[in-house]
């Protein structure tokens, strides 16, 4: 176990830092510069010199990729050519929206998810199930961000429920009270958070029915109704517990599917968070705010495959890691 | 809109549904088309599918009007449907049905196209490395989980941003060369396992080289999961075309495509809902229908699946 832990995350390091050279290389190669700007602006060539001196671009490629990698390594993402602050310092106060956004999104995703799956699996071919099936191959195909737009129009323009932008109430939020601030945030989060977990959810419950009824054809399941078991432990007990394990695996491909997803809601919604940095960030070419996003995406992208399969493993007993390649 | 360009609407309604239900009638002798028909909305999915295809097709016969022309900016300007715009008119007073029939042109062309650089793509690595194996394949494996490990729309971000404005190709190259990871995956365990049985085994004995024993025993048997994640792909495509247009980077207007309309009707949400709707409901529309396509195929094409 131990053996295998230090080989997979050695793995994972070696697929960031490829990560890191692939964006580096691609922004390299795009034909934009910053400091010249695609409007008619026009700056004086000398001033954009120094600037590109002072940030290091007039360096050869090899030289500033090492430096790069370097800065990376001492934690320092470089620095922000439109916001003109350390992209540290942004990153900062934007990553924790996205993760609050996300944490939100993913519990709503797993939990109806898995709900309507389990309910749709025990009535299976019944009417229940063919209209709930129906609804989650709608909110499987929908784009996120139409019904981002869709809830907007009908939660915030026309019922006025909930704000239609935003994380906080920007004139209110610094005169309320503890609890104030967190229903003013829990208020903005809501939709934003509903859009992404219903989206994620119809993917959860079609995946996690047919792992159930692939649960419930085996010869144990009809051992326990032939025991007269009582129909809801068998699902609840019986079934459930041998269908957890997909769903790790889909907690492991639920993170790139948050991550995009919040690009898009984030957008929709004002949302400050890292999404919207990034979708930002391309119109002003500012590479090194892209790349730093793309690349934390990676990491947590590749950190959450990696607790799915340390959680693989410690659900099912009979995967053994390391012995056999059974698992690489 | 003429009585014309409604009549022309309606033939092409009806030849779908003709075409829908006499397709399942034609092939009802068949086993894998009578596990297809047996979901309950393959038949319906099979028709809005078609009735696209034909709408993209006909565009400049169903098309009342020119899709990037502006009428009228004043008077047309966010009208809401009426029978001379059946879906309304957008903020520079273009009409929205005609934009919507051209648009399925570009999303449908673009979805497509990028579907089947992506499968060919991975079926290609899926086939090299699990055939060839030792270095290959772990060369090949690496790669993708590289690729897999960086969330799409970021590596999109970057590609895309190498532009100014992108030139359709362009979009769609970019879209099918990040979407073929998990197809080559799907593609590589099928040929691991195919790979170690007898009839293989037999073709090489004979002395068959390695393109023919890949091209003529393998692949065939591999393309059941490749016609399933196609018809899924296509979808997915559409859908991330969408988003790269919403986001202003996709779809360089004023070519219409079901994306970029929603792009320009975002703002107008509020006083002109119908700007964005009806691009939207193409779209879930056409998505719904292909996953729906696709999960009838999952079940024809592997006799051994139950229906679920």
């Amino acid at each position: 176990m131990t053996a295998w832990l230090v080989r997979r995350c050695a793995a994972a390091i070696a697929i960031v830092f490829a990560v890191v050279t692939l964006t580096f290389l691609l922004i390299h190669l795009a034909p934009g510069t910053p400091f010249v700007p695609s409007d008619e602006r026009v700056l004086d060539p000398a001033v954009v010199d120094g600037l590109r001196r002072q940030f290091g671009l007039d360096r050869p490629l090899g030289v500033q990729y090492v430096r790069y990698v370097v800065a990376l390594l001492h934690g320092d993402p470089g620095y922000s050519f439109s916001l003109r602050r350390p992209i540290g310092e942004v990153l900062a106060t934007t990553v924790p929206n996205t993760l609050l956004l996300s944490g939100a999104a993913l519990a709503i995703d797993f939990l109806l998810g898995a709900a309507i799956g389990l309910y749709q699996a025990a009535r299976a071919r019944h009417r229940a199930d063919v209209v709930l099936g129906n609804a989650t191959l709608f909110l499987y195909s929908v784009p996120t961000f139409w019904l981002g737009l869709v809830l907007v129009l009908v939660f915030g323009q026309h019922l006025a429920w909930f704000p239609v932008g935003g994380d906080r109430n920007p004139v209110l939020y610094p005169s309320l009270s503890l609890l104030g601030r967190l229903g003013d945030r829990a208020w903005h989060l809501a939709l934003p958070a509903l859009t992404l977990g219903l989206v994620g959810a119809g993917g959860t419950a079609r995946f996690q029915r047919a792992a159930l009824l692939e649960v419930a054809g085996q010869d144990f399941i009809r051992t326990a109704r032939a025991k007269g078991l009582h129909e809801r432990r068998i699902w609840l007990v019986h079934t459930l517990r041998n269908a957890l394990l997909p769903l790790i695996t889909l907690f492991g491909l639920a993170l790139p599917f948050l991550l995009t997803g919040a690009v898009l809601i984030e957008t929709v919604f004002s949302w400050p968070g890292m999404g919207k940095l990034a979708a930002d960030a391309i119109f002003t070419r500012d590479y090194p705010v892209v790349t730093a996003a793309a690349l934390l995406a990676s990491v947590m992208v590749v950190l959450g495959s990696l607790v799915a399969d340390v959680l693989y493993s410690v659900a099912d007993p009979r995967i053994r890691l390391g012995k056999g390649g059974a698992r690489a | 809109m003429t009585p014309r360009h409604w009549a022309v609407l309606l033939a092409l309604l009806a030849a779908a549904a003709i075409g829908a239900l006499g397709l399942r009638a034609g092939t009802a002798g068949s086993d894998a088309a009578r596990r297809f028909f047996r979901h309950p909305t393959a038949a319906f999915a099979v028709g809005v599918l078609l009735f696209f295809v034909l709408i993209a097709v006909c565009a400049p016969l169903v098309a009342p009007y020119d899709p990037s022309a502006q009428l009228e900016i004043v008077q047309l300007q966010n009208r809401p449907p009426s029978w001379m715009h059946p879906l309304g008119t957008d903020l520079y007073s273009r009409d929205l049905l005609s934009r919507l029939v051209f648009g399925a042109r570009v999303s449908l062309a673009v979805g497509t196209l990028a579907m089947l650089v992506a499968v060919s793509l991975g079926a290609v690595v899926g086939l090299l490395a699990g055939y060839f194996r030792r270095w290959m394949d772990g060369v090949l494996m690496r790669l993708v989980d590289v690729g897999l490990a960086v969330p799409r729309i970021f590596l999109l971000l970057i590609a895309v941003s190498l532009w100014s404005q992108l030139p359709l190709a362009i979009l769609v190259l970019t879209i099918g060369l990040t979407g073929w990871f998990a197809t080559s995956r799907l593609v590589r365990a099928e040929v691991l396992s195919r790979r170690e049985l007898a009839y293989v085994d037999a073709a090489r004995a004979l002395g068959a080289p390695p393109a023919r024993v890949i091209l003529r025993h393998v692949l065939p048997n591999a393309v059941a999961p490749l016609i399933v994640s196609a018809a899924l792909g296509i979808g997915s495509v559409m859908l991330l075309e969408a988003s790269l247009s919403f986001l202003g980077i996709g779809v360089a207007p004023p070519t219409p495509s079901w994306g970029n309309m929603i792009a320009d009707g975002k703002e107008q949400i509020a006083t002109a809902p119908w700007t964005t709707l009806s691009p939207g409901l193409a779209i879930v529309l056409v998505v719904m229908a292909l996953n729906a396509v696709g999960d009838a195929l999952r079940d024809a094409l592997d006799p051994r699946r139950e229906a679920t």
